[in-house]
Formats: structure tokens, sequence, C-alpha cells
């Protein structure tokens, strides 16, 4: 049972919200409790950061054996996307031709369907991502 | 204070198919039915979208044009035909992907074509009332769908997909919204049973007596309680079932094509259902200028014609309109797709295990 776990995950999945430390404004993605730079001394320190959504391509797969539940969006690109305001983060690229997508692209988050539990379990939302400008392949 | 428009952001898929391309499969002449309907093309939601993330979308453009804390809006209503869910709001996943929870109230609307334009309506009410009623600074009218015709249904040539949000307020509003007036009647001409699949119509029902009859007179309404005359109008918008029934009600009415170019959107991505006229309404916005008057009025199956008569006031110059994309930024982007990847898109094949 699933429902509870990505209602927990639902503010991270939904707007990419993570944690910025007021010690040494570093952000985080997903959200933590303890700065990895500043250690204990963050302790009650970490606020919640909004990500903007902003980010490039640091690295890029082609999925052509997908999973049975993504088989319909087969080829599809997996990336690291490093945020504009900091850390980095695995995404799906959406929209585009894969051929087309390559390292240090701008790209911006996307709100999707992520999965779903069936076909009368509950449907999943959260981030992928989308190139920047770019319109027809 | 006449509340109005405060912001609106639009959405449409990327994914496009052409008439030519659904006709060859069923045997039909999808050039000639293409021009019949005025469609050139439609979108095509991808495999991973649905009502839900394009009314989110749309809503999060609509914020980018404007500083509105978005917990301040305290009403979400969502106007489709394709909710994903038949019980569970999409209003409440919206609400939580823009931050507006969890002080708000919200809620789904259904009304063939015309559910995001009740919304606006039901936004308007609650922004008018009084604060010691229920506080509203804001509210969110959004309409959304990623509508489906049968396959070789005629309905496949149009039903297409797309999102609009109208942030309704009180300041700083760019479009006054100072009448509105609804025509309602228990017509049958286009509906689907609770699970089914797909919709059916009354073929050519679906003209005279509920399309042209609803919004004729819903438009007349508007100007007879307004004082005004088609001449009166810089634009006017109609719901786009097909690129043809607008052009037509509007000449019937008396409305130039000039006046009704920058909101007919039909043509070049097929029928956004609840969308539809609110998404030419935004076209329009695109364009307008201070004191411009226009004349909106969207139609429902079912039936029944919302009107709206919308004056742009001056704050629409300092209105950050290209904080997000125009609806024919949208409308010219477009991946071309045929009609089997159409088909694994709208799910209309059966997968293993399903």
């Amino acid at each position: 049972m699933a429902v509870a776990r990505y209602w927990r995950q639902q503010e991270q999945r939904y707007s990419l919200a993570g944690s910025k430390c007021a010690i040494c404004n570093g952000s985080f993605f997903p959200k933590r409790t303890i700065c990895p730079t500043c250690h204990r001394r963050s302790i009650g320190k970490m606020e919640k950061f909004l990500f903007s959504g902003k980010g490039k391509v640091v690295t890029y797969t082609i999925v052509h054996d997908p999973i049975i539940s993504y088989a319909d969006q087969s080829p599809y690109v997996l990336a690291v996307i490093a945020l504009e305001e900091g850390d980095l983060v695995l995404g799906q690229i959406v929209d585009c031709d894969p051929r087309i997508v390559d390292i240090d692209l701008d790209v911006e988050m996307v709100f999707r369907r992520l999965s779903a539990e069936g076909a009368s379990g509950t449907i999943q939302y959260g981030f992928k991502f989308r190139l920047m400008d770019v319109g027809s392949s | 204070m006449k509340a109005g428009i405060v912001s609106y952001g639009i959405y449409i898929p990327r994914y496009r198919i052409t008439p030519a391309s659904i006709g060859a499969v069923w045997g039909q002449d999808g050039n000639s039915m293409g021009k019949a309907l005025g469609i050139e093309s439609k979108s095509v939601p991808a495999p991973d979208e649905d009502a839900a993330t394009i009314a989110v979308e749309s809503a999060r453009r609509m914020l980018r044009r404007v500083r509105v804390d978005p917990s301040r809006i305290g009403a979400i209503f969502v106007g489709s035909e394709s909710h994903p869910y038949a019980v569970k709001p999409t209003a409440t996943i919206v609400g939580e992907a823009i931050g507006a929870t969890p002080v708000m109230t919200a809620a789904d609307f259904e009304f063939a074509c015309k559910a995001g334009t009740a919304a606006i309506q039901a936004c308007l009410g609650l922004v008018h009332m009084d604060d010691n009623v229920m506080p509203m600074d804001y509210a969110l009218a959004i309409g959304s769908d990623t509508s489906q015709g049968a396959p070789g249904n005629a309905l496949e040539y149009s039903a297409s997909a797309g999102g609009v949000s109208f942030l309704i307020g009180k300041d700083d509003v760019i479009a006054k919204i100072d009448h509105s007036i609804s025509i309602t009647t228990d017509t049958p001409d286009f509906w689907r049973r609770e699970g089914m699949k797909y919709p059916s119509h009354a073929e050519r029902f679906t003209g005279v007596p509920a399309y042209f009859k609803h919004v004729e007179m819903c438009a007349s309404k508007v100007m007879e309680n307004m004082g005004t005359k088609p001449g009166d109008y810089d634009y006017a918008v109609f719901h786009q079932p097909n690129g043809k029934f607008p052009v037509n009600v509007a000449r019937k009415l008396g409305f130039t094509s000039e006046k009704i170019a920058p909101g007919l959107w039909t043509p070049r991505i097929g029928n956004t259902y609840s969308a539809s006229m609110m998404m030419g309404l935004a076209g329009i916005l695109d364009v307008a200028k201070p004191n411009d008057l226009i004349l909106g009025v969207s139609y429902g199956s079912g039936a029944g014609s919302d009107g709206f008569h919308i004056e742009i006031t001056d704050a629409i110059e300092d209105f950050n309109r290209s904080a997000s994309p125009l609806v024919a930024d949208e409308a010219g982007l477009g991946m071309d797709i045929d009609y089997a990847t159409y088909l694994k898109f709208r799910k209309k094949i059966k997968m293993e295990g399903e």
C-alpha cells in the first residue's frame, strides 16, 4: 500500500520542496534535517525551500527497455539535473525527441503523472522536466 | 471595485495530430473533414498528462504573472469533463501543487464544455461576498480537459486537450467582469453516461437547437442588459466546438471576423472543451489594451451558456504577460504524431496485465 508513502512525499514531488541551511545557505533536495556541511550546528536551522524547477542537464540516459507502466513513453530520457539553486535531482525529460537531449541544455520542471496503482488505485503526481525553448522536433 | 480577472495562465500539450492522419485510418477524407470542421490540427496530451496536470501547469503559469501569495487564494474550482478521478477532486491536487492549501475551499465542476466558465461565475460570487461571511481575497477558476472522441467518430477530429486558469479578485484587476448572465435548458445534445469511456452526441441536433440557440440567446441577453450592441465591442469570443460554429454565430450576431480572430484557437489546437472559450478569452487578453470591451459566451452541452461583459483596465499596462507563454506561443509549438502513436498516448491500446 503506497498511498501513505506517496502522500508523505507529496510536497517534495509536487513542488520540489527541499531544505535550506540557515548557516551556510546550502540548498538540498530532498529535505534534510542536518546540513552535510554544517553538521550539528545546523540542527533546528534547516528551513523549507522551494526550488524554482529550473536547471541544466548534467548527464542523461535513454531508456529503451522500460518497465511496463512506462511502455507508452518509451524510449524516454532519464537525466540528472543540476537545479539552479543548487543540488542535483534525477528526473525524466518529457515532450521531446530523445535524440535532441544533450548535456548542459536548460530544463524546467513540469507537473506530470508519475505512476498509478492500477486502474482503481490512486494516481501519483510529481515533477518531471522539459527542455526549455524547444518546440518542434 | 468590481471583481474581475487579476491574472491568467494557459497550457496546451505539445503533441498534435491532423485530420488527414485520423481520416486515413478510417477510410475518410480527413482533409475534407478538417475543412468542414474548420480544424487544421488538434492537441494531444502526452501519456503522463491528464486534466489535473494540465490544470496545475495553467495555474502555475497564472501565478508567475503576478505577485500574489498563493495562500491568499480562498477557493479553487476546476471545471472538466475528464477529471482523472470519479471521486477525489482535481481541485485539491491543484491547491496542493500551487501552495494554496489548507485554508481554502475547493470543488470540481462538470457541465460539458462550460464547466470552467461556471467556475468563473462561482468565483465572482465568492470574491463579491461580505468578508464577514466568507473572507476571500482571490478565487481561482480553471477549465481543463483531455477530452476523448470514440475512435472513428466525428468527435475524434476535434476533441483535444488544454487548460486555462483565471485568478478572480478585486485588487489589480486587469479585466473587469461588469456583467454575467447564463442561459440553461435541459437539452440532450451530447452526453456521457457514468462508467462509459466515450461520449455520445445527437449528430446535427448539436447545432441549431443546442449551440446556436443558447449562445445567441446568451449573447443577446448580455447586450440587452448592458445596453450594448455588437459594434460597441472590440473583441468577441464564443465557445469553439469546431472552427465553424463560432464563426457562424459571430456572423449571425453581427460581429466582424476581425473581432473574433484573436480568440479563435480551435482551428489550430482543436476543442479543448472546458478550456475552449477560456482559451479564446486568454488569447484576447494577450493582445487587449485598456478600455477594450469584450463579449464572451461559453457553451456546454446539456445545455447552457455563460455570458460575460468584460472591460480591460489600465492595470493591464503593468501586467507581466511575458512571464508565461501566450496562447499564440503555445499553439505554435507542436510535434505531429501519427494515428498509432495517438492511440498509444490516449491509452486506447490494451496493455499486458490490463
